[in-house]
């Protein structure tokens, strides 16, 4: 019968139309991101960046802007660089997430959050002094160190640079400094589980 | 007794005319009836074949996103598959079933679009369908957000596998949409294919022949609605395709309504394989190497894809260094195009549209 294939249709706009709205109100509700959401406001820990640079040589858009100073400590000896200049251009970020992908120290994270309108695109170059204020929310994107530990980037505790990491990091100077002053050495650098990138098995 | 007027050339664009880019049509109508149909295209190239030669093999993934952008995922993974021939890598089990569900979610997200928009363009009753269908779209956007941290521009392929296994809480949010997704295609074709309107507006109408289908080098659904089985993922498999069970679902008529008819076949013969690829998945590995940088021997690869537009290949040519040093993308949206004017001429416009929207290209691969 002709009409009758409408009349189907009009049973399914029927359905919907008592069904429960699927949208929220944004502003005012918000949705919850996935914890491995690759957001903006990029987390990095200065204390676990040696300023090796990968991350500027694998951003594919060159964004990253690292200037160090040799003579920040002795390289050789798992020292780092003193890093003068750490500028990501969020302007032209793509988000990609390549540069966390590289980072070796797990210095570098994504953020967890997507607001990030400024008035002026000068305004969107964030600089080292902007990422050692932000509050440490890092996503769990390529890090499944924080996986593991249930870390969760939308209202969780924010995560020290001591935990950000896949391994103890027991070897880093900077706890090194810290533990030789209550005894114990640290384990020797770069134990089998330890730094190169990857670690994508999961 | 006849009236003589003068074809009259209209220029449609660049805008959205059917949602698909920015694309311009110019039109040449005596009254209302089409006599000449021109595509001019270039609006968004952004030169992505030359971007991909200076720059890493990995750091290409992430152009590969946005040449299909309502398909990000099977970009990437044809992408990596012509790399992995280049390179010579075997990937682990887990890494090709994982790119296999990820990229049949992606199919159902891209033909959900194409037949959410088919009733968009039809006029009619446009937008009920279409939220119908970005609802569960929506669903496997958030799926895609648990993988990999992003909706559109996932990046999720790596060389050698996916960047990482699935979260725990991917099994069962996967679970709940493959539940729902079934009745939810019922619907949608009661609501669309069953109405006697839309059958009346679009059977019969910019019939393409499979012979000159064929010829002109149509693929995916569109050479599909024209009744030529045609399917990369049958006649050269690759990742696991070879191990799922699913049939490559053809039209009679090569017209308008069997285009569409056949992208929604294909949303459950999508659904046919995750299901088959959730039982299948073991543990393991799921990529083959943590590297980054890669050198390939010089050679060449090509490895063709059936992406839900059509074959979509990247022809890599190596000579050694890091970057490839010539990219070619087989984008099936541009030569899907090709028959353009054959598919208009004659109709009137309220059908061009419609016809234009069958084609379901995307303007991000079409101009590259
Ligand atoms: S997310 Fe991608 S585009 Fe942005 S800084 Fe990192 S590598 Fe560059
Ligand atoms: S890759 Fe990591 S450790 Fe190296 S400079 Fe970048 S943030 Fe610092």
């Amino acid at each position: 019968m002709y009409g009758l294939g409408i009349l189907k249709g009009f049973r399914v706009t029927l359905k919907n139309f008592i069904r429960k709205p699927f949208t929220v109100q944004y502003p005012e509700e918000r949705l919850k991101q996935a914890p491995r959401f690759r957001g903006q406001e990029f987390v990095w820990y200065e204390e676990r960046c040696t300023g090796c640079a990968s991350c500027a040589k694998y951003c594919p858009l060159g964004i990253i802007r690292i200037v160090t100073d040799p003579d920040g400590g002795d390289e050789q000896e798992g020292g780092s660089y003193k890093i003068d200049v750490f500028d990501i251009d969020q302007g032209r970020c793509m988000y990609c997430g390549l540069c966390v992908e590289a980072c070796p120290y797990d210095a570098l994270h994504m953020g967890s959050t997507f607001e990030g309108a400024q008035a002026t695109r000068a305004d969107l170059v964030i600089t080292m002094e902007v990422l050692k204020e932000r509050p440490k929310h890092p996503s769990t994107w390529f890090r499944p160190q924080l996986e593991q530990a249930g870390v969760d980037p939308f209202g969780g505790a924010p995560v020290e640079w001591e935990d950000a990491g896949r391994e103890a990091f027991a070897w880093h100077p900077k706890r090194l400094q810290a533990e030789s002053k209550s005894g114990p050495e640290g384990s020797p650098p770069a134990s089998a589980e330890g730094s190169p990138p990857g670690g994508g098995g999961g | 007794m006849t009236l003589r007027t003068e074809p009259v050339v209209v220029s449609i664009g660049p805008h959205h005319p059917s949602t698909h880019g920015v694309f311009r049509m110019r039109l040449t109508f005596d009254g209302e009836n089409i006599v000449d149909a021109e595509p001019v295209i270039g609006y968004l190239h952004r030169g992505t074949e030359k971007l991909a030669e200076e720059r890493q093999y990995t750091q290409v993934i992430t152009l590969t996103d946005r040449l299909d952008y309502v398909s990000s995922m099977t970009s990437n993974q044809a992408f990596v598959l012509s790399c992995e021939k280049l390179i010579g890598l075997d990937v682990p089990d887990r890494g090709m079933y994982l790119r296999v569900i990820a990229s049949e979610l992606q199919r159902i997200v891209s033909h959900l679009i194409g037949v959410g928009f088919f009733l968009q363009e039809l006029g009619g009753f446009g937008g009920t369908a279409l939220m119908y269908a970005f609802r569960e779209r929506e669903r496997i956007l958030d799926l895609f957000e648990m993988l990999c941290g992003a909706r559109i521009t996932v990046s999720y392929a790596r060389i050698g596998g996916v960047f990482a296994d699935a979260p725990a809480d991917f099994w069962p949010a996967l679970r709940r949409v493959l539940d729902d997704l079934p009745g939810y295609t019922d619907e949608l074709e009661a609501l669309v294919f069953e109405s006697e309107i839309v059958q009346a507006r679009t059977k019969g109408v910019s019939v393409i022949d499979p012979v000159l289908a064929v010829n002109a080098s149509l693929t995916g659904p569109v050479l599909r609605g024209s009744g030529v089985a045609w399917d990369w993922r049958k006649a050269a498999p690759y990742d696991v395709y070879d191990r799922v069970d699913f049939d490559v679902p053809v039209g009679e008529n090569g017209d308008n309504y069997d285009r569409f008819w056949v992208r929604i076949q294909e949303v459950r013969q999508s659904l046919r394989i995750v299901e088959q690829c959730v039982v299948q998945i073991e543990p393991g590995p799921v990529r083959a190497t943590d590297a980054m940088l890669f050198r390939p021997p010089p050679g060449e690869a090509y490895v063709p894809t059936e992406s839900p537009k059509g074959e979509l290949g990247f022809y890599l040519v190596s000579d050694g260094s890091i970057a490839p040093y010539r990219c070619h993308v087989r984008a099936p949206s541009f030569i899907n195009l090709s028959l353009f004017k054959e598919m208009l001429v004659g109709w009137k416009l309220a059908d061009a549209i419609v016809s234009l929207g069958s084609l379901d290209f995307n303007m991000g691969e079409v101009d590259r």
